[in-house]
């Protein structure tokens, strides 16, 4: 790797990571677990001042559950997330989703609140994310806030996120216990990341009709997405091929899809019609 | 004791290597070390009309800029080493850095030498290059078209060369039965080996040696053209390779980049080191196949193949590579019949200037490519005749008593029991329960397709005649020493230049079996010019073929020196004394006799030598075999195809290569296993790919598709010996069977699979999206 110039310095909390991106005026990134940043400086697509590595700040890997909200540390590594008993039981599909994030060396390094902050739409996350309205708790110089996942990326690698802040948490809806949920993955075979990556999660009431249907997709176009028009045609009704069918249809309704060597908007489109097709078929049984 | 030939022994290089205690060129450092890196042009083809470098000059740590009309008349042009007589070859300029015109993205235009390697490639953006776009073509077909933009004034149509191997008239095909007509191309590919390219230059002003590491695979090759570029003599010039990630080819070349930093090192008196880094591979790296194929295959109903006709247009990029002439009309134009014996070949070749990057050997070099033509159209023709492929094979093969076997073209296979491997390929494989399956899960809307691929390639370079007989500009016999120190261990020299082959372990093996000392007292010296007298390195799947067989041949002339000694001090006849497990002992008396270790002591103490021997325990041979070597095998896999999708997924994979004797079925298997990797990823993922002007557009990993492991099943491997008679062991190469039998079993597979929804023909590399997009079409059709 041969990166343009920068500083790199080690905050020890929050508030330090903080006042030395104030100290980076305005050139400052932050480093976690590199993977989404490293490829980035290897290109020169980035250039920044000074890298903040907040690593070293204690408490940020933490999970629990809190007020019907799973809450994941931002620096919880894609392998610690696919092992981890909480996530697990109350997430199985998130669990699922980290476990299939890049590969070994990757999972071991990269972190969630990394892969989420960076607003990269060929990302797995951001598919279970939306679906189950994710929020990133923001800290920075203006305060602490939270910001839902769902239009926090405009555009590839282009966020809401303000300056001077780091993300420290993100939360996730805990499901009710009644739905099955999965999260389906194409793997664009060159980078390893989802050509397109479906998560879905569906239960259905006493009488069969379908009473919770979440999608959540990534992967083939400029910004991740939450199908909504599927989840809308489903919604309250009872589960059938045909149904299915017509639902996964509308899978990329308001997307525009994305185009490279591999794979053709018309591909991908085609291939997001079957995946969510698939996907539904597997957690509406 | 039992033989180490043919054992699994594990790798002796492995330990260093995995317990991180290799040295890599980029690991080398020198006090005063200066870094290189070079600016690329970004167009397929432009003027350049100024350059401005002094904001570079300026920068913090810059110590110097060099654009080509700097070096101009200071270093000559790279030349190309296989000029085929009767090509008519048009041998183009290739200035280290491109003068006035750079033509293709990625040709140098200027190099930066500063204290650091970030300096230097700061210092490269700073560089301001005024240039004049000009028309560009990269296709080789369009490149030949009336009305294509010329790239060169002095080169018509842009057919570098054009060579015609075998005749085939008209006639031949028009009478024929069953005429198949087809299009059969492979894609360009890069090398992509884990190490990238690289050298380190160093001037010694004192003693005026220059010494240079660079990242080849034939270090005396590199010698031998460099000397030449920079007008400096090859006794003064010492090139040495440090451990080495890989090559697949792509080091055979000489590369501009290499001349670059042994100019700069003598001309600033100090040591420079440039490392391309993986971007620049994938612009100015030597690229593979890039072969399209049209080819007329005539034949009978009941399935002899009676004449080929293929014209092939071969891309050889902006400039002719060192090896670039030789590998679409010597490997792939005289091998167009393969194992079979078919009466006429004819294969008409142009080797076409476009604005890309050369075309040099990967892999198989030719072979691949004409064995994926030859065996997907036996397929197609199987598919016509409504034969099943595997008996369409067995009709045309030559058979085993017809060795030596003269091909369509001339050239003369050693040995071959093509049969043999057949049959074991289909007996392991389950053929006649896999086509069953097949069927029934047809019926189910599942899509089952096998695919077979029968090949024979030329391998193990040899003899030199020959190559002086096809062009190539070197000879191709192997050296080898073997030095017999006081204490009784062997150092051994050789002048294959492994990097990776595991040939420290391979001919140690040769070497223990022969002088019964243990496998521990045998060290071998390779990769470097004033080490090894010469050699002429590790391509074509020689090493073992050509390199091996001289390490053996030196290894017995120390043998009969010994014999001589022992003869002496045990005053018995030389006829008498045996020597078996290192020990040379009186016939009969058991008791008379002396270790290896206590003659080379006695050699190398000559304290008591026979009348008129020398001192000393170390002998040389240069061995030239006889002939080439014919590896063969057959490769069936198995894939299912998802017809929603496209994607393809591969169920099996069994490959059965005869290369001759095994000396390490575990290396052996490496060798398969990896070109196998190679070949499937070329039938279905890998591609370099270029807009239609020339603008590179797979410039990096993320769109460049590498198999991975996990893309593929447990490959199914097993070996049949039909020994070479051409060299002592028996031996053939081995290192590029895999890929030349994988490309077409993969390609067959899909298109069997396919072929009950109307799909005949699929370009490679075979994408999802390419396969859904045919069935979609197919389907329509039928």
């Amino acid at each position: 790797m041969i990166p343009s110039q920068f500083k790199y310095v080690s905050a020890q909390s929050i508030e330090e990571a903080i006042s030395m991106l104030q100290e980076a005026n305005g050139e400052g990134k932050i480093l976690a677990g590199g993977h989404s940043l490293v490829p980035l400086l290897k290109f020169r697509i980035t250039t920044p001042g000074t890298l903040v590595d907040i690593t070293r700040i204690p408490g940020l890997k933490e999970v629990r559950v809190e007020d019907g909200r799973l809450i994941v540390g931002a620096l919880k590594t894609h392998f610690e997330i696919s092992r981890n008993e909480t996530i697990i039981e109350n997430i199985p599909s998130l669990a699922k989703t980290a476990s299939e994030t890049g590969d070994l060396q990757v999972r071991n390094y990269g972190t969630i609140g990394g892969n989420i902050v960076h607003g990269d739409p060929v990302a797995d996350y951001p598919a279970i994310a939306l679906a189950l309205d994710a929020e990133l708790k923001v800290e920075g110089e203006d305060g602490t806030e939270m910001m839902p996942v769902d239009g926090f990326a405009l555009g590839p690698l282009i966020t809401m996120m303000p300056e001077n802040a780091l993300v420290t948490e993100v939360s996730f809806e805990i499901p009710p216990e009644h739905v099955a949920q999965t999260y389906l993955k194409y793997t664009h075979p060159a980078t390893g990341y989802p050509l397109v990556g479906v998560a879905a999660i569906a239960g259905t009431d006493s009488g069969g009709a379908i009473d919770y249907i979440r999608i959540g997709i990534t992967g083939v176009s400029d910004v991740s997405y939450r199908a909504r028009p599927v989840e809308e045609h489903l919604m309250g009704k009872k589960p059938s091929k045909a149904l299915i069918e017509e639902a996964a249809a509308l899978a990329t309704e308001g997307a525009e899809m994305g185009s490279d060597l591999f794979a053709s908007p018309e591909y991908r489109a085609h291939i997001t019609n079957v995946y969510v097709r698939r996907a539904l078929h597997e957690v509406l049984k | 004791m039992e033989k180490m030939v043919g054992q699994r022994i594990k790798r002796k290089e492995d330990p260093k290597l995995i317990t991180g205690n290799g040295v890599y060129l980029d690991d080398i450092k020198i006090p005063g070390l200066l870094h290189a890196s070079i600016l690329r042009s970004p167009h397929p083809h432009a003027k350049i009309v100024s350059i401005d470098k002094e904001k570079a000059l300026a920068h913090p740590g810059v110590v110097a800029v060099y654009t080509g009309k700097d070096l101009e008349g200071k270093i000559n042009p790279v030349p190309t080493s296989w000029k085929v007589p009767g090509m008519n070859l048009i041998e183009t300029k290739q200035y280290p850095l491109a003068i006035d015109t750079a033509r293709y993205v990625g040709d140098g235009v200027a190099m930066v030498i500063a204290e650091s390697k970030y300096t230097a490639r700061d210092a490269v953006e700073m560089i301001e290059v005024e240039y004049e776009v000009l028309p560009s073509v990269a296709n080789q077909k369009e490149a030949r078209k009336e009305g294509a933009h010329q790239i060169y004034e002095e080169v018509p149509d842009n057919v570098a060369f054009k060579y015609v191997a075998g005749e085939v008239t008209d006639e031949d095909l028009e009478n024929a039965e069953v005429l198949i007509k087809g299009t059969y191309n492979t894609q360009r590919v890069a090398p992509s080996p884990m190490e990238t390219r690289n050298s380190l230059a160093q001037y010694n002003p004192g003693s005026g040696d220059l010494k240079l590491y660079v990242g080849s695979q034939n270090p005396h090759i590199h010698r031998m053209v460099l000397s030449e570029v920079l007008n400096f003599p090859e006794h003064k010039f010492h090139v040495k390779v440090a451990d080495m990630g890989g090559g697949f080819g792509g080091k055979i070349g000489v590369y501009p980049d290499e001349a670059l930093v042994s100019y700069a090192a003598m001309d600033l008196k100090r040591p420079v080191k440039w490392v391309e880094t993986r971007n620049e591979h994938f612009q100015s790296a030597n690229a593979g196949r890039d072969m399209m194929v049209d080819l007329e295959l005539a034949g009978t109903k009941d399935g002899k193949i009676t004449a080929l006709r293929a014209v092939n247009h071969a891309n050889i990029g902006a400039y002719l590579a060192t090896f670039g002439p030789g590998n679409p009309t010597i490997d792939f134009g005289l091998m167009l019949s393969g194992p079979y014996k078919i009466e006429k070949a004819q294969c008409t070749t142009y080797g076409m200037y476009t604005n890309t990057m050369s075309v040099d050997s990967y892999r198989g070099a030719g072979k691949p490519e004409v064995t994926f033509m030859l065996e997907r159209a036996v397929e197609d023709f199987a598919r016509k005749i409504n034969m099943d492929p595997v008996e369409v094979r067995r009709i045309n093969f030559a058979s085993k008593e017809e060795f030596p076997f003269t091909n369509a073209q001339g050239l003369i296979y050693d040995s071959g029991d093509y049969v043999k491997a057949l049959d074991k390929a289909v007996e392991n494989a389950g053929y006649q329960e896999l086509r069953e399956k097949q069927k029934e899960l047809r019926a189910q809307g599942r899509y089952i397709g096998i695919g077979l691929s029968s090949y024979v390639e030329l391998s193990g370079f040899g003899p030199s005649a020959v190559a002086g007989g096809i062009g190539f500009q070197g000879g191709i016999w192997e050296n080898s020493t073997v030095r017999v120190h006081p204490g009784g261990t062997v150092t051994v020299y050789t002048g294959t230049s492994p990097h990776g082959q595991g040939h420290d372990t391979t001919f140690s093996q040769i070497v223990k079996d022969k002088l019964g000392i243990p496998y521990e007292d045998i060290n071998f010296v390779f990769n470097d010019t004033r080490a090894v007298s010469m050699g002429w390195g590790t391509y074509g799947s020689r090493s073992l073929a050509v390199g091996g067989n001289a390490v053996a041949l030196a290894t017995d002339k120390v043998v009969e020196k010994g014999r001589l000694l022992a003869a002496h001090l045990l005053e018995a006849d030389v006829e008498s004394i045996d020597f078996s497990e290192g020990i040379y002992s009186v016939r009969g008396e058991a008791g008379r006799r002396k270790t290896f270790k206590e003659i080379a002591k006695a050699a190398n103490f000559a304290w008591n030598m026979p009348e008129g021997m020398e001192p000393g325990l170390e002998e040389k041979t240069f061995f030239d075999p006889s002939n080439f070597t014919y590896p063969f095998g057959t490769h069936i896999a198995v894939v299912e195809v998802d017809v929603e999708t496209g994607g393809i997924k591969i169920l099996r994979y069994i490959a059965v290569d005869d290369s001759g004797k095994i000396v390490n079925p575990t290396v052996a298997e490496g060798q398969i296993l990896g070109g196998i990797a190679q070949g499937v990823g070329q039938a279905l993922w890998e591609g370099v790919q270029y807009d239609e002007k020339g603008q590179l557009q797979s410039g990096s990993f993320m769109d460049y598709t590498m198999p991975k492991a996990n893309f593929f099943p447990k490959i199914e491997m097993e070996f049949t010996e039909t020994l070479s008679p051409v060299n002592q062991l028996g031996t053939k190469g081995v290192a590029e069977s895999g890929t030349t039998g994988s490309i077409a079993a993969a390609a067959n597979a899909v298109m069997d699979a396919l072929a009950p929804l109307g799909v005949i023909s699929i370009e490679l590399p075979l994408k999802p999206e390419k396969v859904w997009k045919a069935i979609q079409k197919g389907g329509a059709k039928s």
